[in-house]
């Protein structure tokens, strides 16, 4: 993987008047050694895959904690209901986000993107978009090479897993890469591309990794809502023009710095936080009582 | 690291290390073994014995034994399908010394009655490492069609296996050697780039001093 920097890319793509997806696309040809039509039909794959995981959401399904499974439905009936404050495509987003963080709960197919307890950060935003303004896939595609641009600077030059970085890493990886395909696909510049990640990120800088019994349920799923908000606000953000002022790739290497800070007890050890609270003990008595 | 581990993969839930790890777990130790299990013994060690029942490593290493990979949905069920197969299983829990928390040690035997023991790490993301096989060191991904050579530690069998190696126009990606004791028993584990030939397998199994030749095939 070559980029250790969202600025490189942005070189690249202003160098040779090619746009910020197709500097990905051209890097994976060459990591892979594959073609065009390769690595374009192997993006399409995952779009394919996400889609259908999103179509194929089970409402009855429960994961064997017990805790995780039936929000998607909750929020579904809720986006019919006329009685809500925001508009009917941030409530999808929610409702997307969520479906998906539950059928990976129940043992569903699901996208890691970039890791399972984030799967419903990109699909939701994405597919929501896809919804709503009627985009061919092509269009998607482009922005999911975005997303993964934005996603290998990230993991190259911070990291991706919650065990090392805290959930910053995992939900605000995804937030960020989500927001700037948004961006793209909104029209962006490449600097509102990177500019929308960096506003996505920087809202989620020191989220600890405190799962309940050790499963990515609880806060996992929920979170993907927030993560998937962020990104669209933080899209928004960028498109209208603010600027961030600490440069994108400083916010990526502080995340870094900061997951290093954030003490072992929150970095997915199930010591502290959430997963220490009275719930969680009753939550994981209950799951050693069905062993 | 390439842009399909950043997006993807497309895998079965909850989670890539408990789930997805595990099945690639099974699913190389199945192709080590080389011919369907007929019993199992399934040992969970660290995070794997503690959180492992809510994030179906159960299932999933189950899954990897019967030959399915990580987007396979029939995963859930696989405690099913092998009663189905007359897959024998335990499972227990034990105390790996300087193991990754994810890890679990599988004591298997064959149709044919060819036994194998392996200990694998699912070491984060969904990637794996084959640690241990038969008690010996090893230490390769599953990535790589990998010939692991169990012989006794004397001079030429290391040059008898790159020889052939060289000879099928093979390359080797990476190449360890390990030794329980000075003239005991020792290991080879090469990852290669292409795959080695059966007859050459074969060939190896023959030879003096080599006690047993074990395979990984991508095919």
């Amino acid at each position: 993987m070559s980029f250790a920097k969202l600025t490189e890319i942005i070189e690249i793509s202003d160098s040779r008047n090619i746009p910020f997806w197709k500097v990905i696309l051209e890097e994976d040809m060459h990591e892979r050694n594959v073609s065009e039509e390769e690595s374009f039909s192997h993006m399409r794959y995952m779009l394919e895959a996400m889609t259908e995981a999103d179509k194929s959401y089970n409402p009855a399904l429960r994961s064997v904690s017990g805790l995780a499974g039936g929000d998607g439905a909750i929020l579904e009936q809720f986006r019919k209901n006329k009685n809500r404050l925001v508009g009917d495509f941030m409530v999808k987003v929610m409702e997307k986000a969520v479906k998906m963080g539950e059928s990976n709960a129940c043992m569903r197919r699901i996208v890691a993107m970039p890791t399972a307890g984030s799967c419903g950060v990109i699909p939701a935003v994405l597919l929501t978009y896809k919804e709503h303004k009627n985009v061919a896939d092509e269009r998607i595609i482009e922005a999911l090479y975005v997303v993964g641009g934005i996603g290998e600077v990230i993991a190259t030059s911070a990291c991706i897993s919650g065990a090392e970085g805290g959930c910053q890493a995992e939900i605000g990886s995804a937030s960020a890469m989500a927001a700037g395909a948004v961006a793209y696909l909104e029209g962006g510049t490449n600097e509102d591309i990177i500019h929308a990640a960096a506003f996505a990120l920087k809202n989620m800088l020191g989220l600890t990794c405190d799962p309940v019994a050790g499963l990515v349920e609880v806060p996992c799923i929920k979170r993907n809502i927030s993560g998937a908000v962020n990104a669209v606000i933080s899209s928004q953000l960028a498109l209208a023009g603010v600027r961030s002022a600490i440069e994108p790739d400083e916010v990526i290497a502080a995340m870094k710095r900061i997951g290093r800070l954030i003490p072992a007890c929150l970095r997915e050890t199930g010591e502290e936080g959430l997963a220490v609270s009275e719930t969680a003990r009753h939550v994981e008595a209950v799951l050693n009582d069905k062993h | 690291m390439n842009l399909f581990d950043i997006i993807g993969p497309v895998m079965v839930g909850p989670s890539s290390s408990h789930t997805a790890g595990a099945v690639k777990i099974g699913y190389v130790t199945r192709k080590l073994l080389g011919e369907p299990i007929a019993s199992v013994k399934i040992l969970l060690h660290g995070s794997f014995a503690a959180t492992g029942k809510g994030h179906g490593t159960h299932f999933a290493i189950v899954a990897g034994l019967l030959g399915m990979l990580p987007d396979d949905v029939r995963i859930p069920k696989s405690l099913d399908i092998a009663k189905e197969s007359n897959m024998n299983i335990e499972f227990g829990n034990i105390e790996l010394e300087d193991r990754h928390p994810n890890s679990v040690q599988l004591v298997l035997e064959g149709v044919n009655g060819r036994k194998l023991t392996v200990i694998g790490e699912s070491i984060g993301g969904s990637l794996i490492n084959i640690a241990n096989v038969d008690g010996l060191e090893a230490n390769f991904s599953g990535e790589h069609p990998t010939l692991i050579v169990h012989n006794l530690d004397q001079p030429g069998h290391v040059a008898e296996v790159t020889s052939m190696l060289a000879h099928k126009s093979i390359n080797i990606a990476s190449m360890q050697l390990y030794r329980a004791k000075r003239g005991g028993n020792a290991v080879m584990v090469i990852e290669c780039d292409q795959e080695v030939p059966i007859e050459s397998i074969k060939w190896l199994e023959h030879l003096e001093g080599v006690e047993k030749v074990t395979y990984y095939s991508l095919l």
